[in-house]
């Protein structure tokens, strides 16, 4: 069994002291440990970004991918060795602006991993510039009068029919942790969108500005109910809530495969004699 | 002397132009004769002007004659386009009452194409079938011959649709029987070929890549490469593959990348504008060293451009697309059977050397047929490089994804549970896959990423040469034209001008010495090509150092005839 030690950094770490990602990484690491995977049964996706930095501070396989892509290529390398649990990670602006068509269409295509989101409603990489989440009038280089409407990005999940809709903060390591072990146990795509804080470039959307908002869904909610959850993913500003916002068991697209029924693609055996009736088939 | 018959059949999109030009083609290749094929359509679902050639032999082809003997004419455009290409032994078959000849000197068999339909059938679309059943007895055949094609060809839409189409093609075929018409001919007699097959470029590559053990494809519809992905997802599901049209060209290559860091052959198709946007995955492929296919569909750009016409516009974007600096290697089959093996080296070369793949190929291999040997599978082989085996991968303790090597060339892990960990990434990265900034590692990354192209050039084919001992002149091509510049090379050897012909089918890593060899032979070099700015022509330069004496360029969308490069080329050396 593999302990949190064996998901120690593979690398120096690179981010800000403080960052909000800090949380999130413990937080993955207890969900890893706890949940029995081992390094090798993982293979991680990331993006670009300060998110996309988050495998090499772990031990997995890793696929670090461009700005906005690691969603189409961590669904097929799923598909091409449904043996590995996939997990890929982006940014709000990797994953909600870049690769934002990418993020529609794995929604509806439903592919079994899972997505994390680190967003911090501001481009930390390429230094304080305005994302797709950051607040109205929120002020920086490129928005000098600041920004426009954000984009609800679990509200368009859930109108999506998204099959796990999740929001955690990556101060609420305990929560997170349990959130993220929902995700990855989930059959389907899971969207997790971790709040997190730089303290670098977002001076509004502090700690403390997230700790008087946030608040826990209850047991009483229920994540099946669509309508109420289209509104829970859209309650931002004085509340913000965390917690599964809506789950739904829908078809996964990889379980529908007659190629991979028996065994994984991965583990086919080539062979080119098979195709001799096609050819009969021109004759 | 090669006997041969040439058809057109022409009408507008949905009149059936396509799907009877195809049934004719089959036919003919089961009569024992060499075919070659092409529709020229209209980005247009209804309406327009579109028109099919079929070419039969008893010799064999590989390129379109501009000269037609039997013209079969749905609508008015075909015989106001046309009516000038029909030999002066030709005939054109229409309905009289319905279409009009004034003043255009042209044999003609009159047909009630739409009247027998209606009659047979009590459906005037139908009238197509009416028309290939004339076709076939213009040309001298049996009935039976189109018969058993029609039940083959219609047999997915019900018995109804069958029977209703062989009783109108019998009706067309009796018809022109009973005219008596002083045109119909004697049949070319069969050359028994066995072992043929009639395809398209499209379907080439697709079976290519089957057999070459591709079990994964992601593609964009767009035209000329849609079919490669509609071949493969038709026969995906017996053959343990998995098709995906994905929301995006950009998702498509990542997807391929995806699959190919997971250890299995994937691919993408396109055409040249949706390759634009691929250009950033090409670069991933190169910086991760992760295996990829990638066919381009030449059409004519630049943006959308003429989306179902041809041209050979992305020779230099190949090459040198992708930001930065990554080896690849670019691969342009010439023919449609030089297509399937060019696929099968193509994924070979893209696990040796853990590099993008392109197959260059264009509107006009793509859709093209031509009656070819029937492919070996036996001669395929898989070689999926440097992959470490199972029971090494088992003991293994620290995987260097990215080890430098004297070949530049990583020992490659797939990444699966119970092994050494897998790490690659987009950023610059040291062996071990993890991102750095040191400036002597990036240095010796890039090294090891390029010494790749030491051994890839050892790989690239010599170009097919067609070789005149005393030949003054050298006509040059790559791609697509191999078929009409060789027939141009006959056609000027009859006219007592011998020329030799070069023709490269893989362009990159560039065979500087083979190019370097033939061109220093001849004293004129003339390089053909379907775009405007002589993209060959320029590579030779950069990568020989020798200037091309002259150029045959068209870019008007259409393919090259070889009446139109012999004319070019005795214009050039008069």
């Amino acid at each position: 069994m593999a302990g949190t030690t064996d998901y120690s950094p593979a690398m120096a770490i690179q981010w800000c002291p403080g960052c909000g990602n800090f949380g999130i990484l413990t937080a993955m690491r207890r969900a890893l440990v706890e949940l029995g995977l081992e390094p090798s049964q993982v293979l991680m996706v990331s993006g670009i970004g300060q998110a996309g930095k988050f495998p090499h501070y772990l031990h997995s396989h890793v696929l670090n991918e461009l700005h906005g892509r690691p969603i189409p290529a961590a669904q097929a390398a799923k598909i091409a060795n449904h043996e590995l649990t996939v997990i890929a990670f982006s940014g709000d602006g990797d994953g909600y602006g870049e690769g934002g068509n990418h993020f529609i269409s794995a929604i509806t295509r439903n592919v079994n991993l899972t997505y994390l989101v680190h967003n911090n409603q501001v481009y930390g990489l390429t230094k304080g510039q305005a994302s797709p989440t950051s607040d109205f009038g929120f002020v920086t280089k490129t928005t000098p009068k600041g920004a426009w409407e954000p984009l609800r990005p679990l509200a368009l999940a859930v109108a999506c029919d998204c099959s796990f809709v999740a929001r955690g903060f990556s101060a609420d390591i305990e929560h997170l942790t349990d959130i993220i072990k929902s995700g990855i146990q989930h059959n389907g795509f899971s969207l997790i969108e971790v709040l997190q804080p730089c303290v670098s470039f977002n001076h509004q959307n502090t700690y403390d500005w997230y700790r008087e908002r946030i608040y826990r869904l209850g047991r009483d909610y229920d994540p099946k109910d669509r309508i109420n959850a289209f509104a829970k993913a859209l309650e931002w500003g004085e509340r913000i809530p965390i917690g599964i916002i809506y789950q739904k068991d829908r078809p996964v697209y990889e379980d529908q495969l007659e190629a991979i029924k028996d065994e994984p693609l991965v583990k086919q055996r080539l062979d080119p004699t098979q195709f001799e009736p096609l050819l009969n088939e021109f004759m | 002397m090669a006997a041969e018959i040439n058809f057109m059949i022409g009408g507008e999109a949905g009149q059936g132009v396509q799907t009877i030009g195809f049934i004719l083609a089959k036919a003919l290749s089961r009569a024992g004769l060499h075919v070659f094929a092409d529709q020229d359509y209209e980005s247009r679902v209804r309406g327009g002007h579109n028109f099919y050639r079929v070419r039969a032999s008893d010799s064999e082809l590989q390129a379109l004659s501009e000269q037609l003997d039997v013209l079969i004419a749905i609508d008015q455009n075909t015989i106001e386009n046309h009516h000038g290409e029909v030999k002066e032994d030709g005939v054109a078959i229409f309905d009289h009452d319905k279409l009009k000849v004034a003043g255009k000197k042209l044999n003609s068999l009159s047909i009630p194409l739409e009247n027998l339909a209606e009659k047979i059938t009590s459906n005037k679309l139908m009238a197509n079938s009416v028309a290939i059943g004339a076709a076939i007895a213009v040309g001298g055949y049996a009935f039976e011959l189109l018969d058993k094609v029609l039940k083959e060809q219609f047999a997915h839409l019900g018995k109804y649709v069958v029977d209703s189409n062989v009783k109108a093609a019998k009706a067309g075929y009796d018809h022109a029987i009973q005219s008596k018409s002083e045109y119909i001919r004697k049949p070319i007699k069969s050359i028994k070929l066995n072992h043929r097959i009639l395809l398209n470029g499209n379907e080439a590559i697709a079976l290519g890549a089957m057999a070459a053990g591709c079990q994964f494809i992601a593609a964009y519809p767009m035209t000329p490469a849609s079919s490669i992905m509609e071949y493969i997802a038709e026969k995906a599901r017996e053959f343990n593959i998995v098709a995906i049209q994905p929301e995006d060209e950009i998702a498509a290559i990542n997807m391929a990348i995806g699959a190919g860091f997971a250890g299995i052959r994937a691919m993408t198709a396109t055409s040249g504008d949706g390759f634009a946007l691929m250009t950033e995955g090409y670069g991933l492929a190169g910086a991760t060293e992760t295996p990829v296919v990638i066919v381009i569909g030449q059409r004519p750009g630049p943006a959308v451009g003429l989306p179902t016409r041809t041209e050979q516009g992305e020779l230099a974007f190949a090459v040198y697309g992708g930001s930065g600096e990554f080896p690849r290697a670019v691969l342009a089959p010439r023919s449609i059977e030089d297509a399937f093996y060019v696929t099968v080296k193509a994924f070979n070369l893209a696990e040796q050397y853990q590099i993008p793949v392109v197959i260059l190929t264009d509107h006009h291999l793509a859709s093209s047929y031509q009656t070819v040997n029937r492919f070996d599978l036996q001669k395929v082989k898989i070689d999926r490089g440097q992959l470490i085996p199972d029971k090494e991968a088992k003991n293994m303790t620290e995987y260097k994804r990215h080890k430098f090597t004297d070949s530049g060339i990583s020992p490659r892990l797939i990444p699966m549970p119970g092994r050494s960990l897998v790490v690659t990434d987009s950023d610059e990265h040291d062996e071990a896959g993890h991102m750095i900034e040191d400036a002597g590692i990036r240095t010796r990354m890039m090294i090891k990423r390029m010494k790749k192209i030491d051994g890839l050039r050892n790989e690239i084919a010599s170009p097919r040469s067609h070789s005149r001992p005393n030949a003054k002149i050298t006509l040059i091509g790559w791609g697509s034209t191999y078929g009409a510049i060789i027939e141009a090379a006959l056609m000027l050897e009859y006219d007592r001008l011998s020329v030799n012909v070069l023709q490269l089918n893989e362009l990159w890593p560039f065979p500087a010495l083979a190019v370097t060899s033939a061109l220093t032979k001849a004293k004129i070099n003339i390089v053909i090509e379907n775009n405007a700015t002589g993209q060959l022509s320029q590579l030779i330069r950069a990568e020989t150092g020798i200037k091309p004496t002259g150029n045959i360029l068209k870019f008007d969308g259409r393919p090259f005839s070889p009446s139109y490069i012999v004319k070019e080329v005795k214009r050039q050396v008069a």
